[in-house]
């Protein structure tokens, strides 16, 4: 359990040297509860004290780490059962299975295939996180390892017996990848393998008793840095237990189960897309999808992405004048808001197009069109003053500006605001500004 | 030593709500649908059993809608020219209930008439089995027109009206009181709306087994967040106890993932997106999906195949 104040100020030498930049140990204490600093600022804190205050302020839900090649996919320290509450952290990793026996050609085409992928969602490049290399046939798993690494420098997961695996690390250095899996009969030995690669490791149980059995194991010989694999059950199954010890670690600080999961979605005929999409919603750490395709990897970036956005701030771009397709003094204005998504949809469009456009993105507090309207946020007054702080109106001749369809009613307002100009309506929804700006203006 | 997992006790019960009325009970629906009733969290049956599932509604329109996508134009094919084929067609897509989205115009581009309107609902009734959710067309003044004479032909017929806004709910709440009819609550994700308008719903004398509540939602990448979120808090909300967040929620994720350009074209968009129908189906599916996982007893869907897939997922659900 995280200490309070006054607990940490009794670990502290309690000197008031002032040398952590605070006049007293307790104001530095204080601050340290609210970890707003580092223990590291006071030169003096004993080793003892150093000790229990890191288990105190260790996350519930131990952060593990897999990389390679600079890349790095993040799982656990969450501390919230539902995102509102504050918000969740580290967006889940989502991998590509490999299976060895798909033989070196086929593998390196898929591979380099999803390597690859790259979907802009709202100015973001979304990615494949990395690769879950399967010995399913031992004696073609280095090769499927080498043809996998010739293909992409993602962080793999690595799948197989304990000699499979320790053959596969063999043919990876520089990495920590992420071992899959320990299990009541081999957990010693991949124990061994995972602290000589130092390398992650999942640990695979029926219930969460043989799980917790197994972490505690593994956690006396060496190993912290575990995944836990909740089965392949039904999806209630899965929901009850990545409930229950995100609870555990998030109410009980229960560390033996305090780690992130690790879900398998292999459902068929779409039903993959349903089970990675509650892995995403759900606490999982680490998502494994049995095929790559692109019309399952957007859905569920953009629903990770969603999920994992901060709920305090809605995502925003600067507001300002965007010029799309080159302007010219006798190119259109387009007004909107400056809410990512919005900005993003009617901005895609236009580029599109082909058409040269001025884009006024107008501080909206980075709302939609409609909740800003409703909001009182995207009125005549505020469009007019975008117009005039923006200077747009140095920059055309034809001075013609387009309101987004929704916000209609706003027209004859806004021609009253700015005189000289003309107020055209332009359609409700972004894909028809193409045609639109082809046909109507 | 078992480890003891930490269960929820909530104080609070959402309510239990049957659609439709068979002839026995004073209508000629050939099944009802009962849902709601829920004393913990989605589907966390190691807490509570789920004693009803979600289910799973299709949204018709009284005329073939023009900014479809070609994709629900295509897999619909000539049911959606007629109201009563598509709300059979719909059966046989595994729908529990239809949704008969009225048109501020028909199919002539005339205003919709309350006669025309009535005819309508007579005909879906007349088609199939299933309990009928009817949405006015959304303007204040034609929704009370419109609404009214539907909720008197079919009177006994237990058809939920919607949509009630704040500022639109009197008329509809009074003649669904007078018909045994239901209603739905809509606000814009906002939780102390919501319960705003179930206050003022309820403070007519509207039963509170006759209420269903809207908090809106968005699709997948255009704001699902929002409503995930609203509908997270407004079932904590309600399971600790406060008894105007008590009623089942119905939301639209086929209306608002067919909005998008994720499903609605096919065209001249990236690669990225990859395949358009497998695309829009997940668009659809996930979006309902990931609510129904937030609380949600009614999703209304457009897709056959989508719908197919929701009912497997809360089939999957209940399997603990
Ligand atoms: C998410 C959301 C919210 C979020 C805010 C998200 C955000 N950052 O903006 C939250 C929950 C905070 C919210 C709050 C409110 N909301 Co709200 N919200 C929505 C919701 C569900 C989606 C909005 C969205 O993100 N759309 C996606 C973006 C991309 O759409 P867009 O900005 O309109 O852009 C599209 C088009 O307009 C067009 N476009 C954009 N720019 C331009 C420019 C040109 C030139 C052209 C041609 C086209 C064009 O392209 C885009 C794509 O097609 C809508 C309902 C819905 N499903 O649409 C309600 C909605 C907008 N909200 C509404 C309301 C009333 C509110 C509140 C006032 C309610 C309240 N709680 O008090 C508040 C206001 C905020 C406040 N006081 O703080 C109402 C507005 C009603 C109305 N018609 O006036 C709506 C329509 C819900 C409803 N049916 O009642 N909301
Ligand atoms: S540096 Fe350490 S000992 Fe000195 S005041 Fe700060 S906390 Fe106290």
């Amino acid at each position: 359990m995280a200490l309070s104040g006054i607990q940490i100020y009794k670990l502290l030498p309690q000197t008031n040297c002032k040398e952590c930049g605070f006049p007293t140990c307790l104001a530095f204490a204080m601050k340290l509860a609210a970890k707003q600093v580092e223990l590291s600022a006071c030169p003096y804190v004993s080793e003892g004290s150093k000790t229990q205050l890191a288990e105190s302020s260790a996350p519930p839900i131990r952060l593990i780490s897999v990389k390679a090649g600079g890349l790095e996919v993040k799982a656990g320290n969450e501390t919230v059962m539902f995102r509102h509450e504050k918000t969740f952290f580290n967006r889940p990793g989502l991998f590509v299975r490999v299976k060895s026996s798909l033989g070196v050609e086929a593998i390196k085409d898929l591979v380099t295939k999803a390597d690859a992928y790259k979907v802009n969602y709202v100015g973001m490049d979304l990615v494949v996180d990395g690769f879950a290399v399967e010995a399913d046939e031992e004696a073609t798993f280095t090769e499927a390892i080498k043809a996998v690494r010739s293909a992409t420098k993602r962080p793999l997961i690595l799948i197989g017996n304990e000699f499979a695996i320790k053959s596969g690390l063999d043919n990876l250095s520089g990495e920590n990848p992420l071992v899959y899996a320990a299990n009541e009969a081999n957990w010693e030995a991949m124990a061994d393998i995972a602290k000589k690669y130092s390398t992650s490791l999942v640990v695979a149980g029926e219930s969460l008793d043989d799980l917790a059995g197994l972490t505690e194991k593994l956690k006396v010989k060496g190993c912290e840095d575990l995944v836990l694999d909740l089965g392949l059950g039904h999806l209630g199954n899965r929901l009850a237990k990545s409930t229950q010890i995100r609870r555990l670690a998030i109410k009980k600080n229960f560390r033996t189960l305090g780690f992130p999961s690790i879900t398998f979605a292999n459902g068929h005929d779409g039903q993959d897309a349903i089970e990675a999409a509650q892995a995403i919603g759900k606490y999982s750490g680490f998502i494994v999808l049995d095929r790559f395709a692109p019309d399952l990897f957007y859905p569920l970036l953009v629903l990770r992405q969603n999920i994992y956005t901060d709920p305090q701030k809605p995502i925003q771009v600067q507001p300002g004048i965007y010029e799309i397709n080159s302007p010219k003094a006798d190119s259109p204005v387009l007004v909107t808001t400056n809410f990512s998504i919005t900005y993003f949809s009617v901005a895609n469009e236009v580029e599109g197009s082909g058409l040269p456009v001025w884009l006024l993105v107008t501080d909206a507090e980075g709302m939609s069109v409609l909740t800003a309207w409703a909001a009182g946020k995207f009125d005549s007054e505020r469009i007019a003053k975008s117009v005039k702080e923006f200077g747009i109106s140095d920059k055309v001749t034809k001075k013609q500006l387009v309101l987004p369809g929704h916000v209609a009613v706003l027209s004859g307002e806004v021609e009253e605001e700015l005189p000289g100009w003309e107020i055209r309506v332009g359609p409700r929804e972004a894909v028809d500004i193409p045609s639109f700006l082809k046909h109507a203006l | 030593m078992p480890i003891e997992i930490p269960k929820d006790k909530w104080p609070g019960t959402i309510h239990t709500v049957t659609l439709g009325a068979t002839n026995g009970e004073g209508g000629t629906r050939s099944k009802t649908v009962t849902f709601g009733g829920e004393t913990t969290m989605p589907f966390l049956q190691f807490e509570a059993p789920v004693p009803h599932k979600p289910v799973v509604a299709i949204e018709i329109k009284d005329h073939k809608p023009e900014d479809w996508s070609l994709l629900l134009a295509e897999v619909w094919g000539a049911a959606m020219t007629d109201p009563a084929e598509w709300a059979k067609a719909a059966e046989n897509a595994g729908a529990d209930i239809i949704v008969l989205a009225l048109s501020v115009n028909d199919e002539n581009g005339n205003p919709t008439t309350p006669e025309k309107a009535v005819g309508t609902v007579k005909k879906v009734l007349g088609a199939c089995g299933l309990p009928l959710i009817v949405f006015g067309p959304g303007q204040v003044d034609l929704d009370n027109e419109l609404l009214v004479p539907i909720s008197e032909a079919t009177k006994g017929e237990r058809i939920v009206l919607g949509i009630c806004e704040d500022k639109n709910y009197r008329t509809i709440v009074a003649t669904a009181m007078a018909n045994g009819h239901l209603v739905t609550a809509r606000t814009p994700m906002d939780v102390n709306l919501s319960k705003q308008l179930n206050i003022l719903i309820t403070d007519m004398g509207m039963p509170a087994d006759r209420i269903l509540m809207d908090p809106t939602t968005g699709a997948l990448g255009y704001g699902i967040e929002y409503g995930y979120s609203v509908m997270e808090r407004l079932r904590l909300a309600a399971l600790q106890g406060d008894t105007m967040t008590q009623f089942p929620m119905i939301v639209t994720p086929g209306f608002e993932a067919w909005k998008t350009k994720e499903a609605k074209v096919g065209e001249g968009v990236p690669g990225s997106w990859g395949d358009w129908k497998e695309r829009s189906i997940n668009w659809e599916t996930l979006t309902a999906v990931s609510l129904i996982q937030t609380g949600a007893d009614i999703v209304v869907l457009r897709h056959p195949e989508s719908v197919k897939r929701v009912k497997y997922a809360i089939e999957e659900l209940l399997m603990a």
